[in-house]
């Protein structure tokens, strides 16, 4: 072997954590960025357009979970990508069977419908759960502020959603009728009193309430997430259920990580399986039990297996 | 008082108006806003409290609404 063969040799160790995916065209690879919630300071976006204009053809793309890939890049160049990268500093993501970056809107700090800090949590997963393996395939967190849910978090292995529950305090309220007026879901209709009354069944916990309300009579007595369980997307789609509600933020990690050890003892010697499938198999009640042992007061008392979408193509199974 | 009429003026425009007018009037000062049904009396209000302001009231009348609110803070 030449010496400029050997000179040319990649640090495998960049390969194995992923982040790497084959292109079409010979030697050709995408480099998929780690960009937690989709966030990112613009000094590392400039870092960011001067690897791609370097080692790219000058272009990058965005992918639907919000992260910046870096196109066409000759493997050989891996390292040096790497290394300029890291002056940013940026990281390179995952692909494969591992915990992979999660996604966020806005939430609570300048979107106006944010009920939680979802930028926050995003980066407490990443920081603490990203790259994981699963033993067995990818597996997806996503954070939304609130019911709008534009980070679709139904679709995520766990998802969340922020959610507040309301509550009136009668001697502060005008009786100006916003809340009844704002609710779209009739969870808020006015008495004979001229005060509104809760029917906290229809409630979504979107808390438009509290946002509408003039005096501040509607307070969040519980705030949190909503979280759903074992959704994915592709071929065979599922959406993800129920199963706690009002999870405090702080609690996030803890709980992502109690599903995931569930999903790796339960998907033991079954291969490549998503988890909502494993859900499927075994059962949704006996993840809720796992759950319920370890976050008593927030799992629901009940709940349905991720439900599959009817594609209408392909074999029902 | 000051009446600034907002009917027929979709999202956000009505929003701005409204913010333009309440820069004409001084800090304490009470001011009234006529608003549509649906989305501008869900919107508006709403926004301008965000912005500050003490709402003070919402009355419907003939089918629209009057906002009554004192203007915050600069």
């Amino acid at each position: 072997m030449s010496d400029e063969k050997k000179s040319t040799a990649v640090d495998l160790k960049n390969l194995k954590a992923g982040g790497f995916i084959k292109e079409r065209g010979k030697d050709l690879f995408t480099v998929r960025l780690r960009v937690p919630g989709g966030r990112l300071p613009v000094g590392r976006l400039k870092k960011i357009a001067e690897v791609a204009e370097k080692y790219g053809q000058g272009m990058v793309h965005l992918s639907v979970r919000q992260s910046v890939e870096l196109i066409n890049i000759n493997f050989r160049d891996f390292d040096a990508v790497v290394a300029e990268l890291g002056e940013g500093p940026q990281k390179v993501a995952s692909c494969g069977a591992r915990v992979r970056v999660p996604t966020a809107c806005g939430g609570c700090e300048y979107n106006p419908n944010g009920l939680v800090d979802t930028q926050k949590s995003a980066l407490e997963v990443d920081e603490k759960l990203f790259g994981t393996p699963t033993g067995h395939h990818k597996f997806k967190v996503g954070f939304a502020g609130c019911p709008f849910d534009c980070p679709k978090s139904a679709t995520n292995d766990v998802g969340f959603q922020g959610a507040i529950w309301p509550v009136l305090s009668v001697e502060e309220c005008i009786g100006c009728g916003l809340c009844d007026k704002s609710c779209t879901e009739d969870a808020i209709t006015m008495g004979e009193d001229g005060k509104p009354r809760f029917i906290p069944e229809n409630c979504l916990y979107c808390g438009d309430c509290l946002k509408v309300c003039p005096t501040e009579a509607w307070r969040a007595e519980k705030k949190g997430y909503t979280v759903r369980i074992g959704g994915k997307w592709g071929r065979r789609p599922l959406v993800g259920t129920l199963f706690a509600e009002f999870l405090p933020e702080e609690q996030v990690v803890d709980f992502i990580a109690a599903v995931l050890e569930w999903y790796k003892e339960k998907a033991e010697g079954q291969g490549r399986i998503r988890l909502g499938d494993v859900i499927r198999a075994e059962g949704a009640d006996a993840l809720l039990a796992r759950l319920r042992e370890r976050f008593p007061g927030f799992v629901v008392d009940a709940t349905i297996p991720p439900q599959a979408i009817a594609t209408q193509i392909g074999k029902d199974r | 008082m000051t009446t600034v009429d907002l009917r027929g003026v979709t999202c956000p425009t009505n929003f701005v108006k409204a913010k333009l007018a309440l820069e004409m009037v001084d800090t304490g000062e009470v001011i009234e806003f006529l608003l549509d049904d649906g989305e501008p009396v869900k919107n508006v209000p709403r926004s301008l409290k965000g912005e500050g302001h003490k709402l003070l009231g919402l009355k419907e009348t003939d089918g629209y609404y009057v906002l009554t609110l004192e203007k915050g803070e600069e």
